[in-house]
C-alpha cells in the first residue's frame, strides 16, 4: 500500500511535468493553430540552463528564474521564426517548429555537453497521510495547480483570453477589430517557453535532463494536450496525470524500460478516439 | 473624413481597382454600387488593410492610412462587417461582440489572469456595451448562444454589432441585408438611419439598389474597377453609363 501511494504520488508529480508542457501546447495552439513541436526543447533549456547557472554560483531561486526567462527567449526566437512572417499557414509553422526543436540539439550540446545534467530540487521531505513525500513533488504539484488555476481562468473567463482565442478562430476578423494577431501569436510563444522552463526547472530534479530528452516530454505532452483536443488545459491536465500515473505504475511494478512505449500507445489511442469525434485535432473544438 | 486618391490594385495584371478616388464628408453614408466583379470588395479591403494598395492613398481625417496593417487601422476607428460569416466560433454571440472593444482596453495579461479590479472594471465596461450593441441590431434574445450556429442574417447582424463595439468613426458595411428577410432588413435600414442621425459616417456596399438609394447621401458606381460616376441617388438613377454597367451593354 505504501508502495503504492509513493507511486501515485511520483505519477502524480511526473504527469504535473507533462501537463505544463501540455499547457505550453495548448497556449500556442489556441493563439495560432500551430501545433509547437519545440515545446520540448523549452523545458530542455531551462532545466540545462538551471544547472549550468547553479554550477556558477548563482543561488536557487535566482537560478531557475533566469532559466525560466531563458526558455522565454526560446520561445520568442521559435515563433519569430515560426509565424514572423505574416501568411505563414500552421501547417508550415509546425514544420519550422520541428526544425527548430532539432536545431536546439546542437546549439544545446555546444553550449551544455551531451551529458544529462541535474540539480538538487526542494530538500527534504513531508509525511503525507504516513508516507513520506519528497518536497520536491509536492513543489512540482503545487506550481501546476497554480499554473492551471491561472491559465483556465485566464482563456475561459477574460475577455482577453477570447480575444486571443479568436486570432487562431478568424484571424482575418480579429485583424479588423484590431487585433494584431502576429504580436497576439508571438506573446503565445513566449508564454508557451515560460510555461515549458517552469516544466524544465521543476521536472530536472527529479529525472536528470539532456538535449534529447525533449522527445520523452513532448510525447507526451502532446499526448495530453490531443487529450484536451488542443485547446481545453483542464482535459489536457487530466490527460498529463493519467499519463504520469500510468508511466509511474508501469516502472514501479518492474516495466521502467516501457515507459516511452506506454506514453506512444495511449497518445495513438487518444489520436484515435479523438479523430472519430466530430472536431477534428487541429480545428478549434466547437 | 475618408479620402481615397488613385488607388490600384491588380491580380496577375488584371485591375480589380484602377485609379479610384473618393471623398466621403464626416457623417454621410455613402452607397457603392456595380455589378458583380466590379471591385467593391476589393476597394473595402484596401480601406480595411486587408490588401495592400499598389499605389494611391488613403486618409482617415489627417492621418495617411494606406501603408499602415489591419489591426492599427482599426484602432484608427475603421471597422467593417463582412459580407461572408467572419465569427469566432466556440464563442457566443456575446462574446464575439465582446471581442469587438479589445482595441479599446487597456488591462493586460496579468490583471486578465488574476481579474485584477482593473481589469473587472473594464470586462463590466465591455459587457454593457456588447449588449447594448446587441440591442441595437435585435439580437439580445441570441446573446448566449453558440455564434457559429447562428442563421447567416444572424451572423451578418452580429458582425454589425461587433463593429459597433469597436467604437468606430468609419463603419464599412459589406451587403449586409443579403439574406434577410423583409422585415429584419427594415430594422437594419432603420439601424443605419440611427448611425447616421449619431454621426457615424458610413459605407455601405449593397447589390439592392433600392436599399442603397433610399439609405445613401450620395451613391459611388464602380464597374470593371473603375468610378464609372458617383452623386446623389436621383442623379445616379438617371446617368445612362449606370444603365448601360448594369443592363451589360458595350459603351
Amino acid at each position: 500500500m505504501r508502495e503504492l501511494l509513493t507511486y501515485v504520488v511520483n505519477g502524480l508529480a511526473v504527469g504535473c511535468g507533462f501537463a505544463l508542457i501540455a499547457a505550453g501546447l495548448v497556449a500556442v495552439h489556441r493563439v495560432t493553430g500551430v501545433v509547437n513541436f519545440a515545446q520540448g526543447m523549452f523545458a530542455v533549456v531551462a532545466g540545462l540552463s538551471a544547472s549550468w547557472l547553479l554550477g556558477t554560483g548563482l543561488p536557487h531561486g535566482l537560478s531557475e528564474g533566469a532559466a525560466v526567462l531563458v526558455a522565454a527567449v526560446a520561445g520568442l526566437l521559435t515563433g519569430l521564426l515560426a509565424i514572423g512572417r505574416r501568411g505563414t499557414t500552421p501547417q508550415s509553422a509546425l514544420i519550422v517548429t520541428l526544425g527548430v526543436g532539432v536545431l536546439a540539439y546542437a546549439v544545446e550540446i555546444v553550449v551544455w555537453g551531451d551529458q544529462p545534467r541535474s540539480f538538487p530540487g526542494l530538500p527534504g521531505s513531508v509525511s503525507v497521510a504516513g508516507v513520506g513525500v519528497q518536497s520536491q513533488h509536492l513543489l512540482v504539484i503545487a506550481a501546476t495547480a497554480v499554473t492551471f488555476a491561472l491559465l483556465t481562468t485566464f482563456f475561459g473567463r477574460t475577455y482577453l483570453g477570447k480575444a486571443l482565442t479568436a486570432c487562431a478562430s478568424n484571424p482575418y476578423a480579429a485583424r479588423v477589430i484590431g487585433i494584431d494577431v502576429t504580436r497576439m501569436g508571438l506573446l503565445a510563444f513566449v508564454l508557451g517557453g515560460l510555461l515549458g522552463g517552469v516544466a524544465g526547472v521543476l521536472v530536472t530534479p527529479l529525472r536528470p535532463i539532456s538535449f534529447d530528452t525533449d522527445v520523452t516530454l513532448i510525447v507526451n505532452g502532446f499526448a495530453a494536450a490531443v487529450f484536451g483536443s488542443l485547446g481545453r488545459a483542464g482535459l489536457a491536465l487530466v490527460g498529463a496525470l493519467l499519463l504520469g500515473l500510468a508511466e509511474s505504475l508501469a516502472a514501479g511494478y518492474g516495466y521502467a524500460a516501457y515507459q516511452l512505449e506506454i506514453a506512444l500507445g495511449l497518445m495513438l489511442v487518444i489520436m484515435v478516439v479523438q479523430s472519430t469525434r466530430r472536431t477534428s485535432v487541429l480545428e478549434e473544438p466547437a | 473624413m475618408l479620402s481615397v486618391k488613385g488607388v490600384s490594385r491588380s491580380f496577375g495584371g488584371v485591375y480589380a481597382v484602377r485609379e479610384v478616388s473618393l471623398d466621403i464628408a464626416e457623417g454621410e453614408v455613402r452607397g457603392v454600387i456595380g455589378p458583380n466583379g466590379a471591385g467593391k470588395s476589393t476597394l473595402f479591403s484596401l480601406i480595411t488593410g486587408h490588401l495592400a494598395a499598389d499605389g494611391g492613398a488613403i486618409s482617415l481625417g489627417s492621418e495617411r492610412i494606406e501603408r499602415l496593417p489591419a489591426h492599427r487601422r482599426a484602432r484608427l476607428g475603421v471597422s467593417i462587417a463582412f459580407q461572408g460569416a467572419r465569427v469566432f466560433r466556440g464563442m457566443t454571440v456575446r462574446e464575439n461582440v465582446m471581442v469587438g472593444a479589445h482595441g479599446r482596453t487597456r488591462a493586460g495579461f496579468a490583471a486578465a489572469a488574476l481579474r485584477l479590479p482593473r481589469h473587472r472594471r473594464d470586462e463590466r465596461e465591455i459587457a454593457r456595451r456588447a449588449d447594448e450593441a446587441l440591442e441595437r441590431v435585435g439580437l439580445t434574445e441570441w446573446a448566449g448562444r453558440e455564434a457559429g450556429l447562428l442563421p447567416l442574417g444572424q451572423q451578418r447582424s452580429m458582425q454589425v454589432a461587433r463593429a459597433l463595439c469597436a467604437g468606430p468613426r468609419l463603419l464599412l458595411l459589406d451587403e449586409p441585408a443579403s439574406g434577410l428577410r423583409a422585415a429584419e432588413r427594415e430594422a437594419l435600414a432603420t439601424l443605419i438611419e440611427e448611425l447616421r442621425a449619431g454621426g457615424l459616417t458610413i459605407m455601405l456596399v449593397e447589390h439592392d439598389v433600392a436599399f442603397v438609394t433610399r439609405l445613401a447621401d450620395r451613391i459611388t458606381v464602380l464597374n470593371l474597377g473603375e468610378v464609372i460616376t458617383e452623386g446623389t441617388p436621383a442623379e445616379v438613377r438617371a446617368d445612362p453609363l449606370v444603365v448601360s454597367a448594369y443592363l451589360g451593354a458595350a459603351s
